[in-house]
């Protein structure tokens, strides 16, 4: 096992200071990064910053129309939170998914978007939910919208010295906000499919407005389906809309095959998934 | 990097590199080997300890986030624990050690530090103990001899007699056997 050197630094501005001076791999509850110290998933961290006593990255409040929730917020935190449950809903299920309760006492929301990994549970619920990502440097903090913050595979628009310190989510009256997470099994497993969809109606009988469908293992990074989004808008949860959109989302997506699924079964699923949420919305 | 931490009820204080893995103190630096490693990568559960109470995968915590809190390894589960006079009897065990010998819960013996553990998380959550609950507090737990079934009764058990003792006030044998 390497063990690259680590500094924990016991405030925000420290870990400010170091990640100015050079370089270092951020590391908030390990899940992730500690694989990676056995070396066989490519050159290790040369240096790690332990963020976990940063405890200004903690918290999930309301702010004005806004959940707020810091960066080492844990998938148990967000599992326990009533403010999630009763405003997010979707939030808390996706939290659920992930791993298993070890996993979820320690994995955090900030981790999660960093490691930018094109599985990561819950980046298609902050695609459909508008979300911003607040980065922070010792040059001061930033706003970085979620559709914009997972550019390539496993990259993301931080710089080297900034990490994630907060998720904010807009609250939108009268959206309803979906999470399905397909995998092997349902604990523990990295997943073959996750999709995130919002719209917003009034009414169940109201046309949807603002849809956004966020994806996750199907691009080689989470991404939006603009064109699928454009065609569900302004239309009713009925039968036709779901069957077109069905198709739709097979035809925008380019999944591919790996060890975990393969691009048929993805395009099927991810249409299959659109197709029983619209039908869930429309009840029939 | 020095850090300090208590396990089992027991301060330790101790040098190592700060990325060293909390499994690989408990087993080299302390000799606790009741944890194992399995997989090494937070799949199996094999290496499941409490920290803080909470169940968390022994190899993917960085001994530098051990510091200043409380863990809790199979070793701590036994009511009594063995000493030079007085070597280790079964009366020592605890309600859900028992249970797992009464049930059969254990096989090989690798996912069983594991599991113990997160079963003790589970009934110390004070949640009722249903077939779905067992199973979700478990779910990051891996066997591959015994298909579970016995490690669900065995946790179900416990439980059983935890809420009859509860009902009964404290009256129940330390030791925690039936």
């Amino acid at each position: 096992m390497i063990e690259p050197p680590l500094v924990s630094p016991p405030t925000l501005a420290d870990a400010y200071r170091l990640l100015a001076e050079s370089v270092y791999r951020p590391i908030a509850g390990g899940t992730d990064v500690l694989v990676q110290l056995s070396g066989q998933l490519g050159p290790p961290p040369d240096r790690l910053l332990d963020l976990w006593r940063l405890d200004e990255l903690r918290g999930i409040e309301l702010d004005g129309d806004a959940l707020v929730l810091g960066a080492l917020t844990t998938y148990s935190g967000i599992r326990r939170s009533a403010v999630c449950r009763d405003l997010l809903p979707a939030l808390v299920e996706a939290a659920a998914t992930v791993g298993a309760a070890q996993i979820q006492n320690r994995a955090t929301l900030g981790g999660n978007i960093a490691n930018a990994s094109p599985a990561g549970d819950m980046l298609p619920v902050l695609l459909a939910t508008d979300a911003t990502i607040v980065v922070g440097s010792i040059r001061g903090e930033r706003s970085i919208p979620a559709r914009s913050f997972w550019t390539g595979y496993r990259q993301t628009a931080l710089r080297p010295d900034e990490i994630v310190i907060r998720i904010r989510i807009p609250l939108v009256a009268d959206r309803q906000v979906r999470f399905r997470k397909i995998g092997t099994r349902r604990a523990q497993a990295i997943s073959k499919v996750v999709v995130g969809l919002s719209w917003v109606a009034p009414t169940s009988g109201s046309p949807w407005r603002t849809v956004r469908l966020g994806l996750g293992s199907v691009a080689e990074r989470p991404i939006r389906v603009t064109a699928t989004e454009a065609f569900l808008e302004g239309r009713l949860p009925t039968p036709d809309t779901a069957a077109e959109a069905a198709q739709r989302v097979a035809a925008e997506i380019q999944p591919i095959d790996d060890v975990r699924s393969t691009a048929d079964y993805r395009r099927a699923v991810t249409a299959r998934v659109l197709h029983r949420l619209i039908r869930e919305a429309g009840s029939w | 990097m020095t850090v300090r931490f208590v396990v089992n009820d027991d301060p330790v204080e101790l040098t190592v590199p700060g990325a060293r893995r909390l499994l690989d103190v408990l087993r080299e630096e302390l000799g606790l080997t009741g944890t194992k490693e399995g997989c090494g990568e937070g799949e199996c559960g094999a290496c499941t300890v409490l920290l803080d109470g909470e169940v968390v995968d022994a190899c993917l915590v960085p001994i530098s986030q051990v510091d200043g809190h409380t863990v809790q390894t199979v070793e701590g589960l036994a009511a009594r624990r063995p000493s030079v006079d007085r070597p280790a009897a079964p009366d020592d065990l605890n309600q859900l050690q028992w249970a797992f010998l009464e049930t059969g819960g254990a096989q090989c013996g690798i996912c069983t530090p594991g599991m113990l553990m997160a079963g003790q998380a589970f009934l110390a959550s004070g949640a009722p103990a249903t077939d779905a609950a067992i199973r979700e507090a478990i779910a990051g737990n891996l066997c591959r001899c015994t298909g579970y079934t016995k490690i669900i009764e065995a946790i179900a058990l416990a439980a059983t007699r935890r809420d009859q003792a509860e009902s009964l006030g404290p009256t129940s044998d330390h030791a925690g056997r039936p």
